[in-house]
């Protein structure tokens, strides 16, 4: 009974997304929305890639990792590797910058074996620093000056990434393979004496949060007119990592809702880049010392709609 | 000789970042935070510095000890608003506010005084090279490692000698034992802030003597760098800060000296990586077995 219940949620919310693209589809055909609102829109599904692809490594794992831009960068220089020096199709391109990002992911997730708390976090801020600079020592890829790469992201193919990263989180959170990443979360040493292969489970979901960092970098390069190592860098994880933070350690809808309005908020203060990271910042530190779970804690957005029967979430700020 | 020579560089440069790793290091050893905003108090302090030298024509002590004051402040400030509601919170949360002080420190000295950056005056110091034994010795960098190495020299004195440091360590030991022995753990942690503060305003007069163009987002690399340093050594061990620092010094400069000087900045995550899987508890650390 409940598995039919939860497959019709599903079904549902597949539903609703399908009619939201129709309707954005069609208001971009009609031209109310102009190339403005739809690189906005490209830029919002990004953004939300990446938050749900950080939300399986920090929320639902509970690695604090604050090296995700490294592997943005290699999605979006691998991708476009593939498309400018092999000219090979864009999709082709995209599903290769997943699985070569999924690598590094695996790469990195080893030492996270070792490590843990603020040891992983600064180990993964190495990760990202050192992908950053080798991309700008490698000439192939034009060094410092950047590398061109021609625009083929579109809005649909946006959608569509969108669309399947949100399933695969969602249901591999649901999974049995799920609740022993949330275990983990919970208390890794009780975990493992529960005979949850701790090690196993945290390679994975560096893996796959890798996988889609990757796609969101094939995606964010061919947005571009021009790739640059320099947009890799620190602020970069940081901005993915304030996504997280800000829709609450371990809700998706949470990091989804996050990535939305503050893509927003960058568009509208583009102009003003250092008062935005005044707001960033400002706002960070007031929600830790204020409302340290994040807007959304750990509940789901649907679970508002839940009536009293539902699962119970307490509020209790559980990562360690 | 070009190896001594690259040897006496390295020196100095390590010197900097062993006087950031220091503050990192007490820091983190008494409350168990990466305090972030620490390469932010270093930027600041350089300027106080700078300011101090061009606006109240001071010379170079002066101008340090007024900068150290004022990083002691600022380091004390930090930790009053932002770290003390959050002594109970979790590591990440505590982690996440570091980051967001940090970049406030940035943004908001960009927005108040604009991102463009300065040069130190170039004679504050004499800039001659002495000649020893065939190695040519630039004063300056002789300088910066001799105020280096009387701070640490004096940090020593303060940790093992005075009352103070006596609190720090026994802070650092066991807070809540401490606490039952009447020692106020909140004015500890504070003198904390501010000696490891006052070190990265040091570190900040001597890097812009040295290097001489300063920036408000120049904190951050060699903040980094220093923690680097800091976790070589053996995070919480202030002998451990000064070797790493040195040591990271040294390896950069000979990573220079091999020719592959812009992959100076990537050897330092490289260590790190590398002594984070080998021997995560640093150099001089010790092993500790988790209790459940």
């Amino acid at each position: 009974m409940t598995t039919f219940k939860r497959a019709k949620g599903f079904w549902l919310s597949i539903l609703l997304s399908l009619i939201l693209f129709g309707v954005i589809q069609g208001l971009i055909s009609s031209g109310v929305l102009n190339a403005f609102y739809q690189n906005t829109l490209i830029l919002i599904g990004i953004n939300i890639i990446l938050a749900a692809s950080l939300h399986l490594i920090i929320g639902i794992t509970g690695q604090f990792s604050i090296g995700h831009a490294g592997f943005l960068a290699v999605g979006a220089y691998v991708s476009a590797i593939v498309t400018m020096k092999f000219e090979l199709p864009f999709i082709v391109a995209i599903i290769i910058a997943g699985i070569i990002a999924a690598l590094a992911g695996l790469l990195i997730g080893i030492p996270s074996l070792r490590l843990k708390g603020d040891y992983l976090a600064i180990a993964t801020l190495g990760f990202g620093e050192v992908v950053r600079i080798f991309f700008l020592n490698t000439e192939y890829v034009g060094g410092a000056s950047g590398m061109i790469v021609s625009h083929m992201t579109t809005w649909p193919l946006v959608f569509v990434a969108v669309l399947i990263t949100l399933v695969v989180i969602r249901n591999f959170t649901n999974s049995t393979h799920g609740r022993a990443c949330i275990s983990i979360r919970e208390d890794e040493t009780a975990a493992d004496s529960m005979g949850i292969n701790t090690t196993y489970y945290k390679v994975v979901a560096f893996g796959i949060g890798a996988f889609f960092a990757g796609i969101a970098g094939a995606l964010y390069s061919h947005n571009f007119y021009i790739i640059l190592p320099s947009s890799f860098g620190f602020l970069k994880s940081f901005d993915i990592l304030i996504f997280v933070v800000l829709g609450g350690l371990g809700s998706l809808s949470g990091s989804v809702l996050a990535a939305i309005l503050l893509t927003v908020v960058t568009t509208y203060l583009a102009d003003y880049p250092d008062t935005r990271m005044i707001i960033y910042s400002v706002v960070l530190i007031a929600m830790m010392i204020y409302r340290p779970q994040g807007l959304m804690g750990t509940k789901e957005f649907t679970s508002i709609f839940k009536r009293k029967g539902g699962a119970k979430h307490d509020d209790k700020q559980t990562i360690a | 000789m070009e190896i001594f020579q690259q040897l006496v560089n390295g020196l100095s440069l390590g010197s900097i970042y062993a006087l950031i790793a220091l503050g990192y290091t007490m820091v983190y050893g008494i409350v168990k935070l990466i305090n972030f905003a620490h390469g932010d108090v270093f930027m600041i302090g350089s300027f106080v510095g700078f300011y101090s030298i061009t606006i109240l024509e001071l010379s170079l002590i002066p101008a340090l000890l007024i900068s150290m004051a004022a990083c002691a402040l600022l380091g004390v400030i930090i930790e009053k608003i932002a770290y003390k509601p959050l002594r109970n919170a979790t590591r990440i949360a505590a982690l996440i506010t570091a980051i967001g002080v940090s970049l406030l420190i940035e943004y908001g000295f960009i927005y108040i005084r604009g991102a463009q950056s300065e040069a130190y005056p170039d004679n504050v110091v004499p800039s001659t090279n002495l000649d020893i034994f065939g190695v040519t010795i630039n004063s300056k960098a002789l300088l910066i490692f001799s105020i280096a190495i009387i701070l640490m020299i004096i940090l020593q004195v303060i940790v093992h000698k005075t009352m103070i440091g006596k609190a720090m360590r026994a802070v650092s030991h066991d807070a809540d034992a401490a606490r039952l022995m009447g020692i106020n753990v909140d004015n500890t942690i504070s003198a904390t802030f501010a000696i490891g503060s006052a070190l990265a305003g040091a570190a900040g007069v001597v890097f812009g003597i040295y290097y001489l163009k300063i920036e408000p987002l120049m904190g951050i690399m060699p903040g980094l760098k220093a923690f680097v340093a800091a976790v070589l050594g053996g995070i919480g061990i202030i002998p451990g800060a000064m070797v790493g620092g040195l040591l990271l010094g040294v390896i950069e400069s000979l990573v220079s000296a091999f020719g592959a000087s812009s992959w100076r900045d990537g050897v330092a995550f490289i260590v790190l990586i590398l002594i984070l899987i080998f021997r995560p508890q640093g150099l001089f650390g010790k092993n500790k077995k988790e209790k459940v």
